[in-house]
């Protein structure tokens, strides 16, 4: 009752001989691929600082609703409570530069929202209106200016 | 990894790998063109913008410049204010454009390829303002929703195309014409297409004034895809709104034109003036039309410093929308006193016009140097807010920077 045995014995050296071919092809191949797409080898050097960064390309995993110093990376939205229903339901059709660049009291904010629904195709906003409402009325409020401000922001530089 | 070393090295193959889908016609893309769906985010280099451009909106691209940046007589795109309602069309085919002009009261419905617009119709060129009707909305207190404008969301390029009144005049238009409204290729940002993001109009006189255009070049080139490639309408002075960007469609109307941002409060300010922050019924909203008087110092820049006794050279322009403006004024004393500046007539009618003078300052310290502009009829441009209006337009207080004298 030899030869069986040597069977199988040549069947799983046959088996793992191929696996191991298997994985030096998939990892050839997976080489290949990458000098294809990427023959300088670029992602290994460091990534120079871009100076317009408010639209990052994409985010490592768990990376994509980060929030540093108060505020949501990827949108620029502040921290506060009902945050995330803002950023999933304001932020479908345009970009959330249109919200944070304005100021707005509760009344406005709502009004906003009510102009979007008959005009621009908002949909329900159901129970989180309310929160979003909240939100934007306790974050973008408006801040009293006066009939003109003082220039402010000046880089001093010497005119020649 | 650098997006465009990235693409520079892909097969179309590849490409379409990465889209998910393949590319068609793969082989028919120019080389070094990337297809839209791969493409960098980066504004500037998409609209060959100069750095310096403030970016508002980047869905939809909204865009505009600084002061110091609108020192040209004639402004080069780098410096153009880009203001979009919708989404920028894509796959412009110049070739199979058409441009239809009907309506009520057109005589008939009439389409146009490109290279007849061009060979039937006489080319002129001329130098107009387009201004945002809400540059400067960022001042309005209460503040006004929109994109903030501060100053930089005016230009004034060279527009070369053919007359719209020729071509209203070549399809025939009834006596009841009393508005007409464009509409455009763009598509609405919530992706319905049955919606237009913008469609506005003018009345029948301004649309048959002699530098109404429909534009196919801006400062002798192609017009930039974001200003309105392959045709765009063009009526200086009035808000930019007006001048209809990737022209598709002309309809002479017997009624004022009611398309998107046309009715409601859209480009419209309360009929009689009223209160900061008043409730004004749609009713009482009346259109905008000619831009009011107003003026831009252009140069320095603000937050020189100078030497005590330095003399500044100070210019800009002035422009005030149908009219021209007849006197252009400085005061280094906070509206105290007036000097007069030299002033330039406009290139033509509705171009801006520029202005200069030469300051010395008194003694050192610290100064402002406020800009007025007086039009024809007498207008001038306010030292505060002019009235309060619920969407923030026409801000045309006067224009200052902050100078050092020490």
């Amino acid at each position: 009752m030899e030869a069986p045995q040597n069977f199988e014995e040549t069947a799983r050296q046959i088996r793992r001989l191929g696996t191991i071919l298997f994985a030096f092809f998939a990892i050839v191949a997976g080489i290949v691929l990458f000098l294809m797409v990427d023959p300088t080898l670029s992602v290994f050097q460091p990534k120079p600082k871009l100076e317009f960064s408010e639209v990052p390309e994409s985010y490592p995993e768990g990376d994509f609703d980060k929030i540093e110093n108060g505020i949501h990376l990827r949108t620029g939205f502040v921290q506060g409570e009902g945050l995330m229903a803002v950023v999933n339901n304001c932020t479908n059709c345009h970009s959330a530069k249109l919200v944070t660049q304005n100021r707005m009291t509760k009344e406005g904010w709502q009004a906003t929202i009510k102009w979007m629904q008959e005009t621009q195709n908002l949909w329900d906003l159901g129970k989180n209106e309310a929160i979003i409402v909240d939100y934007l009325a306790t974050y973008y409020a408006p801040e009293k200016k006066g009939r003109r401000e003082n220039l402010d922001n000046i880089e001093w530089y010497e005119l020649k | 990894m650098d997006r465009r070393k990235f693409t520079s090295s892909l097969s179309f193959v590849a490409m379409g790998s990465i889209l998910g889908v393949p590319v068609v016609f793969g082989k028919q893309i120019p080389m070094g063109y990337i297809p839209l769906g791969l493409q960098d985010p980066d504004p500037f280099e998409l609209f060959n913008k100069d750095k310096q451009m403030v970016v508002l909106n980047d869905r939809p691209w909204n865009m505009e410049a600084q002061a110091h940046l609108l020192d040209d007589k004639v402004t080069p795109n780098k410096y153009m204010f880009i203001r979009n309602n919708g989404k920028i069309p894509e796959n412009v085919d110049a070739e199979q454009w058409r441009l239809t002009v009907d309506g009520e009261a057109a005589k008939q419905s009439k389409s146009y390829t490109l290279q007849e617009l061009k060979t039937k119709f006489p080319t002129y060129t001329y130098q107009l303002t387009l201004e945002c009707g809400g540059n400067g909305r960022s001042e309005f207190n209460p503040p006004a929703k929109g994109n903030q404008w501060t100053v930089g969301a005016v230009s004034c390029a060279l527009w070369t195309g053919i007359r719209l009144r020729d071509v209203l005049e070549d399809v025939g238009i009834t006596s009841k014409a009393v508005y007409i409204g464009y509409y455009a290729a763009d598509t609405h940002l919530s992706g319905d297409l049955s919606k237009e993001p913008i469609s506005r109009g003018v009345p029948i006189e301004k649309a048959l004034q002699e530098e109404t255009l429909i534009a196919f070049q801006m400062n002798g080139e192609d017009i930039p895809l974001a200003h309105g490639y392959p045709l765009r309408l063009v009526c200086g002075g009035w808000p930019a709104s007006a001048s209809g960007k990737w022209l598709e469609r002309i309809r002479v109307r017997d009624k004022v034109h009611d398309g998107a941002k046309m009715t409601g409060s859209s480009y419209r300010i309360p009929c009689d003036p009223v209160a900061p922050g008043e409730k004004v019924p749609d009713e009482k909203m009346c259109i905008i039309e000619s831009m009011p008087v107003k003026s831009l110092i252009t140069y320095p820049k603000t937050g020189a410093l100078l030497k005590k006794g330095q003399p500044l050279s100070l210019r800009g322009h002035a422009w005030a929308g149908e009219l021209e403006v007849k006197q252009m004024q400085y005061s280094i004393d906070f509206g105290s006193s007036w000097q007069d500046c030299t002033l330039d007539r406009p290139a033509n009618r509705l171009a801006w016009q520029h202005f200069s003078a030469a300051i010395t300052f008194p003694k050192e310290g610290y100064y402002e140097v406020w800009a007025k502009a007086t039009d024809r009829d007498g207008n001038s441009q306010p030292m505060v807010l002019p009235g309060w209006n619920p969407k923030g337009y026409l801000n045309n207080a006067c224009h200052r920077i902050a100078v050092k004298v020490r």
